[in-house]
């Protein structure tokens, strides 16, 4: 797969290996901030290789596990309602709201469909006249204007059974948020690729100017991560503090304006709700006011359940996803909150953090080809 | 009255059955006795179904027996490479291989949806005639009946196999040896990936085709090899999930190698795409062999003279690191566990 | 938040462009880009491309990391025959 396979050749990943243990001299916490990132570093294994002085912290870019509990809730509400088609991306069907999920509904018969495209969910309102069609969307910057063109487009075609239940969240704020953290050790951090095709690199400028960590935005192939982490190093070597991109490749420093635009015409920005982590100011994304005909929200407000309390459990996740703990502090870990049974939401996507954890408890690798 | 009427006419063909399947066609009355005599009987076509009896009397033996069961529930019912009649005969025939078994007898139960166009059932039951004579296998007996529409996707079929096992063949996980070589006979995931589109309704053009094979050949090649501790083919939850359980059931651990796995390129890129992971996508004409260390390269020249087996690889090794677990060594050089999936792969955007 | 995969645009139709990932195809929305041509490779995410890849650059870059490579091979293999 050309732009894919050049980034997995593994004598390139081992002279980049070998570069990063020659660098690499002093303990360094990197968040990567994409759960993307995540994914693609635990399927390789990528710690084990690393020095031990390099420790990931898995940060909060996985829209599975920020969108917070009421709003899972608010679909499954209108997955109960009669006539109703809720569309969302396969990784939110799974997700646990305070009772049910939308996979547990669907079993029940509700109509629930996932959708690969934002468009496939208009064609459903299109194919089905005497349904409405509820697009459950989630994402951040990469998937908003995707999400965004949507409304657009059920507009143009005058659909009246098409809308949009949207929970978008964004990067900056809530890398803001984790900052500010009195107790955040984070040394640097890992740019999320996708995202930066959209805003650019310049969205990032704020953490080496005001925060004085480094980013590199980066790949997704394992190898892109590890060039990524020798820029990292790279710059703490020469003492420098900025934005830099790896993933030149797709990433420009202004990103693509065109997509921005279809964010302005549909979104304006509002206090975010972030599951484990608490409401953080113009961090979210909803629909424009002249848009509310398309807004679930409003469209079926008497449908809407009364929000309860979030994770009642003695979950430890905020913590967890700012990296200030680690999951075998959580009293829960592996008891009550297991992948099959998730309690809090690092336990709910593949790539959470405590999800990542549970899989590799019972077992210790040697590695480096150690025998005894 | 009718009946006499049609004693006299010519004997019915195909073609004179209704053109969707009918609720009267599981009755057990008239229609079902004629959906039997014109298509399964003559297309299954041996001796111990044209005795239409309650049961086939078999010869005897002195050989082991194996014996096996599966149920096909595949959608879409017929899909790129294949058909679930195929599949039903193979899925079956290879299970009894995979414990050293000569496939000799099946039998075959369906259930059909009311409904399901008679033209897409023949084609089916054509498929599994042509999949049972290539396996060497007789289809002796079998049932029919048919369910409301909605009540079912098209149609289901169960097939039973008989086999028989060689003297002093004793293929099991319990042979496996730490220093074993792992091989598996051609690429992964072919199957999962052919159906995973249609499966999520999700609209895309791919030319991947179902491996969907009889391994027949492949097993009676190699069968003789002394240093063959054991085979599983890698259907639901693949290849990662097969070598768990080997390594579960031997107290091992099987290594396979990302380097050394062969998945065909649009099978991968339909992975990318939605997130999916080949490792756990079924194949359904593959085999994974493990076979003592001196005798590897010699399985892996036999296996690849046979059609099914030509792009046999050694994926990995036995090791006693981690009892019990299947791992995966990654090409950048770090191994992790292979773990069974906990849950169902979904398409993800994230 | 972010599975978007590099893809050939094969044909263009007004606001969809048909593209080749690994021999999946599929039509997919072009509106989110100015211009974009057959024979350009772009990202795409849920069914919208994205951003078109910067083939030289990737070319540039990728060959950037392979002489840093080869130099230190060289160099490796020097001292070793010592």
């Amino acid at each position: 797969m050309k732009f894919v396979d050049e980034y997995r050749d593994p004598a390139a990943a081992r002279y980049l290996l070998e570069q990063i243990h020659k660098l690499c001299d002093a303990p360094q916490r990197i968040m990567e901030i994409c759960g993307g990132h995540t994914h693609s570093i635990v399927r390789s294994g990528m710690e084990q290789v690393l020095p031990e002085a390099i420790k990931f912290v898995h940060g909060p870019g996985c829209p599975v596990c920020v969108t917070p509990i009421a709003k899972i809730d608010q679909a499954i509400a209108l997955a109960r309602r009669p006539r109703t088609i809720i569309a969302t991306y396969g990784d939110m069907v799974r997700v646990p709201g305070s009772s049910s999920s939308l996979l547990q509904e669907k079993a029940k018969g509700a109509h629930v469909k996932i959708v690969y495209s934002s468009l496939d969910a208009v064609r459903l309102a299109v194919e089905n006249p005497d349904s409405e069609v509820v697009f459950f969307a989630v994402g951040f910057e990469t998937t908003i204007p995707a999400n965004g063109f949507s409304v657009i487009r059920a507009k143009q075609l005058g659909l009246t059974n098409f809308s949009m239940l949207s929970n978008h969240v964004l990067v900056p704020p809530v890398i803001r948020a984790v900052l500010d953290d009195p107790g955040v050790r984070i040394d640097a951090f890992l740019g999320p690729g996708h995202v930066s095709t959209i805003v650019g690199s310049q969205d990032y400028e704020f953490i080496p100017r005001e925060y004085h960590r480094p980013v590199v935005i980066s790949g997704f192939e394992p190898n892109d991560i590890l060039e990524s982490l020798f820029m990292i190093l790279k710059q703490r070597r020469e003492g420098r503090c900025e934005v830099e991109v790896q993933y030149s490749r797709a990433v420009t420093k202004y990103g693509n304006p065109r997509a921005q635009d279809v964010v302005k015409e549909v979104f304006s920005p509002v206090e975010q709700e972030w599951r484990g982590i608490g409401a953080i100011a113009e961090s979210g994304l909803s629909l424009r006011k002249e848009l509310r005909a398309f807004d679930a929200y409003y469209k079926f407000h008497d449908w809407m359940p009364l929000p309860r309390p979030e994770e009642p459990c003695e979950c430890i996740c905020g913590e967890i996803t700012r990296g200030v703990k680690e999951p075998r502090e959580c009293a829960s870990f592996g008891t009550g909150c297991t992948p099959e049974r998730p309690l809090g939401a690092c336990m709910v996507s593949s790539e959470g953090t405590c999800a990542a954890y549970y899989r590799y408890q019972h077992v210790t690798i040697q590695t480096g080809g150690a025998r005894d | 009255m009718n009946r006499q009427r049609l004693a006299r006419s010519r004997p019915l063909a195909i073609e004179d059955l209704p053109d969707v399947v009918q609720i009267a066609q599981g009755s057990g009355g008239k229609l079902t006795h004629q959906l039997i005599e014109t298509l399964f009987v003559p297309l299954f076509d041996n001796p111990y179904l044209k005795a239409l009896g309650d049961q086939a009397i078999l010869d005897p033996s002195t050989e082991r027996m194996a014996l096996s069961t599966d149920a096909f529930v595949v959608k879409p019912y017929i899909f790129p490479g294949g058909n679930i009649g195929d599949l039903a005969v193979n899925g079956t025939v290879n299970d009894l291989l995979m414990g050293g078994a000569t496939p000799a007898y099946l039998t075959a139960s369906f259930i059909l949806e009311e409904g399901l166009p008679t033209k897409e059932l023949v084609f089916i039951v054509e498929s599994m005639a042509i999949a049972a004579k290539k396996a060497g296998v007789q289809i002796v007996a079998g049932d029919t009946k048919v369910v409301e529409r909605g009540a079912a996707d098209g149609l289901y079929i169960t097939t039973t196999g008989v086999g028989f096992v060689p003297k002093g063949l004793q293929w099991s996980p319990a042979q496996i040896r730490a220093g074993d070589a792992v091989i598996v006979s051609g690429t992964v995931g072919d199957h999962g990936a052919s159906v995973l589109a249609h499966r999520f309704g999700i609209d895309f053009e791919s030319q991947i085709q179902s491996d969907t094979a009889c391994l027949r050949d492949v097993v009676m090649a190699v069968r003789d090899l002394p240093g063959i501790r054991c085979m599983r083919d890698p259907t639901r939850g693949g290849l990662a999930t097969t070598v768990q359980e080997l390594s579960q059931a031997s107290g091992l651990n099987l290594r396979i190698r990302e380097t050394s796995m062969a998945i065909q390129e649009d099978v991968r890129g339909i992975c990318e795409v939605l997130g999916l992971d080949a490792l756990y996508l079924a194949s359904e004409g593959k085999l994974v062999a493990v076979v003592a260390p001196e005798e590897a390269d010699e399985c892996l020249r036999i296996m690849r003279t046979v059609q099914e087996s030509k792009d046999a690889a050694v994926i990995g090794e036995v090791t006693d690191d981690i009892p019990g677990f299947a791992s995966l060594e990654t090409y950048i050089g770090a191994v992790r566990v292979l773990d069974l999936l906990s849950l169902e792969q979904l398409p993800r955007i994230c | 938040m972010c599975l978007a995969v590099p893809a050939e645009v094969l044909d263009i139709d007004g606001s969809t462009a048909l593209v080749d990932m690994a021999g999946v195809k599929r039509r997919i929305c072009i509106d989110l880009l100015d211009e974009v041509h057959p024979g350009d490779y772009v990202l795409v995410h849920v069914g919208f491309a994205l951003q078109i890849i910067d083939a030289q650059e990737a070319q540039e870059t990728l060959e950037l990391l392979r002489a840093c490579f080869q130099e230190d091979l060289h160099a490796a293999a020097a001292p070793s025959t010592e």
